[in-house]
């Protein structure tokens, strides 16, 4: 958006950067080492995960508290919540099978590309596919939703 | 303190590479979603990336609700990239050393540059077909790794410690079954 602060993408660009190298430094950018885990030969895995999210909670729980607003957009800090219906589990249980096939979730994929791991291409097509299959078949029943007396 | 030796071969096989890489590189992760979200006030997950950026091509309506944050989710991605290509030019490319980094064995290692990059052994039609899977998965259960196990759990958020549950569990079992039929790598 035009009327937005203009350090707002260079701030998201330096913690993509962070981010990014966090997940090079870990492995988690190297689907071998994601199987690994999961086929319980390297149990490292959930020191990144639950590490990230100990540091991400003590922000969430600390920003509140100190400010009322994030400085360059100026909307109030809150927790993501989402509210949880049948979809959190089906959608879960589809990606934990993506996940274990392929040992590579999104954002490991991205940093994947970064480390040189040209062959990732496959993993992120496959997502541009999958990510538009749902929303190709979600925005039909939608749209038919929205208008069922125009239905023949 | 005595160590036992019995717990720390115990402790060596289950964590063959240590854990100070996994803990830092965690750290880091953390620290990137801070940044973020200390600035702007977004708790930024990567997988939403993946309809934002579709919305560019198509006028699906799905996608079209994403419209409003797809520049700067591609230019988080586009860190993240470059994020991993700085890890690649220091610590991968040997250029930077830490008795924090253990290097690792998987995979195979290239030279372009002067930069040494990793290239997996994991077969491309697991890649893709799994792709498919994540692409799918994540955007119906309202979040992955990031979105969920970061910055959900982080919240404390009952939806996402069941989707982490959820996804753990299955990607667990898949990930065995897979090894037990003989696929590998």
């Amino acid at each position: 958006m035009a009327d937005r602060h203009p350090l707002f993408k260079p701030l998201i660009f330096v913690g993509g950067i962070i981010f990014g190298f966090g997940l090079g430094f870990s492995h988690m950018a190297r689907p071998e080492v994601v199987l690994n885990f999961l086929q319980f030969d390297d149990l490292g895995l959930p020191f990144v995960m639950f590490g990230a999210a100990v540091v991400s909670g003590v922000a969430f729980a600390l920003l509140p508290r100190i400010r009322d607003a994030a400085p360059l957009t100026g909307d109030a800090y809150e927790r993501r919540l989402k509210p949880f219906d049948r979809n959190v589990i089906v959608g879960g249980a589809v990606f934990g099978v993506g996940w274990g096939l392929s040992g590579i979730c999104p954002g490991a994929a991205y940093a994947s590309l970064g480390v040189g791991n040209v062959a990732i291409l496959w993993a992120l097509g496959g997502m541009f596919v999958g990510a538009y299959a749902q929303g190709y078949l979600r925005s039909r029943s939608r749209d038919r939703d929205a208008a069922p007396a125009s239905v023949d | 303190m005595v160590a036992d030796p019995v717990l720390l071969q115990a402790l060596a096989e289950l964590f063959p590479n240590g854990i100070s890489r996994y803990a830092v590189g965690g750290l880091l992760v953390g620290l990137g979603t801070v940044v973020v979200y200390a600035g702007t006030g977004i708790p930024a997950g990567a997988s939403t990336f993946l309809e934002s950026t579709l919305s560019y091509v198509s006028d699906q309506s799905r996608f079209g609700r994403y419209v409003g944050s797809r520049d700067w989710r591609l230019v988080f991605t586009a860190g993240i990239v470059l994020g991993g290509l700085a890890f690649a030019a220091t610590f991968q490319s040997g250029v930077v050393t830490s008795s924090l980094y253990e290097p690792g064995t998987t995979g195979r290692l290239y030279e372009v540059a002067g930069v040494t990059l990793w290239a997996t052994d994991v077969q491309p039609w697991r890649l893709f077909l799994g792709g498919i899977l994540v692409g799918i998965g994540t955007r119906i259960g309202k979040g992955c790794t990031s979105g969920h196990g970061v910055c959900g759990v982080g919240s404390a958020s009952k939806t996402s410690l069941v989707g982490v549950l959820t996804f753990l569990t299955v990607a667990i079992g898949t990930a065995q079954v897979v090894a037990a039929l003989g696929v590998s790598p």
